[in-house]
């Protein structure tokens, strides 16, 4: 395994040496210790490596990440793993805003709890949250799935487009257009799938799912107070 | 039998109210009936100061001018110097806005790329993301990057030449925007991972960043995964530009893109476009103003855009303090928006050539602004190149003309010294002195 230290090196340097490893590399293990809560660590990854942060981060840990498996041993700041484009980002403590924001593939573990906006506008990516999660999330979320194995905040799936949302505890509420639906074995299938790759102690049959109510699709003066 | 009295009694002449004039009651009239409000495309339509209210002045015996054929007048400029490794250098200072895949056909994409190339500039991506018409054909591509994040993704970020974090336009500060259903062909569902035939909402503000200081860590981001090799651009719409500015050198841009109202949008709400922000010539001097107080005027590049239309709105953005300058709509024109030779098929529409402005809807008979395979068939992106190629070239020609007329042997070298305003208004936003006087509004005769 490698060793960056992030205390003697620069942010800058440990990027560079990231995104040259390439898909061929046999330095597939590196681990970056005195993360001290930098911004835009492991961001840009394009190669099947592991990167191990030892300790939180700040903004944008993972950031648009291809192929990687980014395991942070700590909590994270605001856009972790925003806009993912496959590879798993598993992150140990809490979440703050906009986890997954924009993602287009990939899984995003968060062992902890997740702030407001996980997963908005999210467009493919997979996130399971072991804990809760704040307001306004999956806020115009396109396609993806996001599984809750807490409660989730106000708002939840406000504007919803095709993401598919399992909430196991209380809702606080749905935002427009996002509605309860009814769960079938496809959807106990994909959850069984997601809950056992994060490693999540719950079982599918517990979870609701919710979804668009896709009366909002299309522009209708009649909803304008939905909108 | 005809009294003589009624014969000769004076009756009032009809008089049309200056208020509710025809035009104002026939949008209540479809607003009654239909019940939504009006969504078009482009800008600004009513008048505002613009860059039609400033005059060169030229040389004379106190300045003295350039040969017009014979002596050289520099067009170049380089953008991005602040940062990036590889700052953009371009032959001319007249580039070409951001315009989306969606909202105009694939080939026209492929003939801004051909044509700004062929002029040795560059153009720029949209929402929507990046397609391979416009990167193989862009010499110089600026990829935006937007509130929707639609069609975004990390390889295209590194494919491009710059990148152009959009904060606004011009058409709606504070504003998304809406690509109806019906331009949501196969092709745009799949690159913006939504349903074929549903209305795409853009969002106003970016999902996972609020204010100047999340977005100095964006910047952060964006340049690490591109290794800040390429400049960053922000787009601002006109608004606050002397704040908006401020803020944006602040977190990090390598060029500050400013859009005025007159600037296009390919749809949203008229009461928007003509409502809200500032008319692009009160905008140069605020944000000019910014940049020399930072003390970074010319390290930091300034785009200016909205309404630019001729050589001479070039250089009066120039030599008001711009860069380089954006257009838009005025390149749409040249590779045929809007031509009078549909007419015919514009009145089916219930328009006519030089006022259609539904872009939004898709049946567009230029076919520039839809994706219905046959009228995108009657779009040819090569000979749309070369028309966009001759336009930008008399642009370019044009400024030089008037720079020479200065004096200069740069198009940076216009200032505006150089300019003087015929109106009120456009001394007052400009900051020139009103032609005959060495006064504007707002400057202490003392």
């Amino acid at each position: 395994m490698q060793t960056f230290d992030l205390g003697k090196r620069s942010l800058r340097e440990l990027n560079e040496t990231l995104h040259a490893q390439k898909s061929m590399t046999n330095q597939t293990r590196w681990k970056i210790v005195n993360a001290k809560g930098n911004h835009a660590i492991a961001v840009g990854l394009d190669a099947p490596i592991t990167v191990s942060v030892m300790g939180s981060t700040g903004y944008y840990t993972a950031g648009m990440n291809k192929h990687a498996a980014v395991n942070i041993y700590g909590s994270v700041g605001p856009g972790v793993a925003e806009n993912m484009m496959s590879g798993i980002v598993t992150v140990d403590g809490d979440a703050s805003q906009y986890a997954g924001a924009t993602g287009h593939g990939g899984l995003l573990i968060i062992k902890g709890n997740a702030s407001s906006r996980c997963g908005i506008s999210m467009k493919g990516i997979d996130i399971v949250v072991h804990g809760n999660i704040g307001h306004m999330s999956a806020f115009m979320a396109q396609s993806g799935t996001l599984v809750v194995c807490g409660d989730a905040g106000d708002a939840l799936g406000d504007s919803l487009y095709e993401a598919q949302l399992f909430v196991r505890g209380s809702v606080k509420s749905l935002g427009a257009d996002c509605i309860k639906k009814e769960m079938r074995p496809k959807h106990l299938k994909i959850l069984k799938d997601l809950l056992k790759r994060a490693d999540a102690d719950a079982k599918p049959e517990e979870f609701t799912r919710y979804g668009s109510a896709r009366k909002l699709y299309n522009f209708d003066v009649d909803n304008a107070s939905a909108y | 039998m005809k009294n003589h009295s009624q014969e000769y009694i004076s009756h009032t002449v009809p008089i049309q109210s200056a208020t509710f004039t025809n035009q104002v009651n026939a949008e209540i009239r479809r607003a009654a009936e239909t019940g939504i409000y009006d969504i078009r495309g482009g800008g600004a339509k009513r008048r505002v100061p613009h860059f039609d209210d400033l005059l060169f002045l030229g040389a004379s015996v106190s300045r003295y001018p350039l040969e017009g054929y014979r002596e050289k007048c520099d067009t170049s400029v380089t953008l991005g110097t602040r940062f990036a490794k590889y700052p953009i250098e371009l032959d001319t200072p007249v580039t070409i806005a951001g315009m989306s895949f969606g909202s105009l056909s694939g080939p026209a994409k492929e003939a801004l790329g051909r044509g700004a190339s062929a002029a040795g500039t560059s153009t720029t991506t949209g929402d929507g993301g990046m397609t391979e018409e416009e990167r193989g054909h862009s010499t110089k591509l600026v990829y935006q990057y937007l509130p929707s994040r639609y069609g975004m993704n990390p390889d295209d970020l590194r494919r491009a030449d710059a990148i152009e974090v959009v904060i606004g336009q011009g058409a709606k500060p504070g504003g998304g925007g809406m690509l109806l259903g019906q331009k949501i062909s196969d092709r745009v569902a799949d690159m913006r991972d939504l349903p074929k035939g549903i209305d795409q909402r853009s969002a106003c503000r970016h999902p996972d960043w609020t204010g100047p200081d999340d977005l100095e860590i964006k910047i952060l981001e964006l340049r690490e995964i591109t290794g800040w090799r390429i400049p960053i651009y922000v787009k601002i719409g006109g608004t606050r530009p002397y704040f908006d500015t401020t803020l944006a050198v602040k977190a990090g841009a390598d060029v500050v893109v400013l859009d005025g109202m007159q600037g296009g949008t390919a749809a949203t709400q008229d009461v928007f476009i003509e409502h809200v922000g500032l008319p692009t010539l009160a905008c140069i001097h605020p944000a000019v103003q910014a940049l020399q107080d930072l003390g970074l005027h010319r390290e930091v590049q300034l785009i200016v855009s909205g309404g630019v239309r001729t050589g001479a709105d070039v250089a009066k953005a120039m030599a008001l303090g711009a860069d380089a300058v954006a257009i838009g709509t005025a390149a749409l024109v040249a590779l045929g928006d809007n031509d009078p030779k549909w007419e015919a098929e514009y009145q089916k529409l219930g328009t006519t050539a030089g006022a259609y402005d539904d872009w939004h809807e898709g049946q567009d008979p230029a076919g520039i602004t839809t994706q219905d395979p046959k009228l995108m068939a009657r779009f040819d992106p090569l000979e749309g190149g070369r028309r966009l190629r001759n336009y930008l070239k008399v642009l370019t020609l044009e400024a030089q003309t008037i720079a020479r007329a200065c004096g200069h042997n740069h198009l940076h070298n216009l200032e505006p010294e150089d300019l003087c305003a015929v109106t009120l208004e456009a001394a007052a936003m400009a900051r020139v002195p009103l032609a005959g006087t060495d006064w504007y509004p707002g400057k202490s005769s003392f």
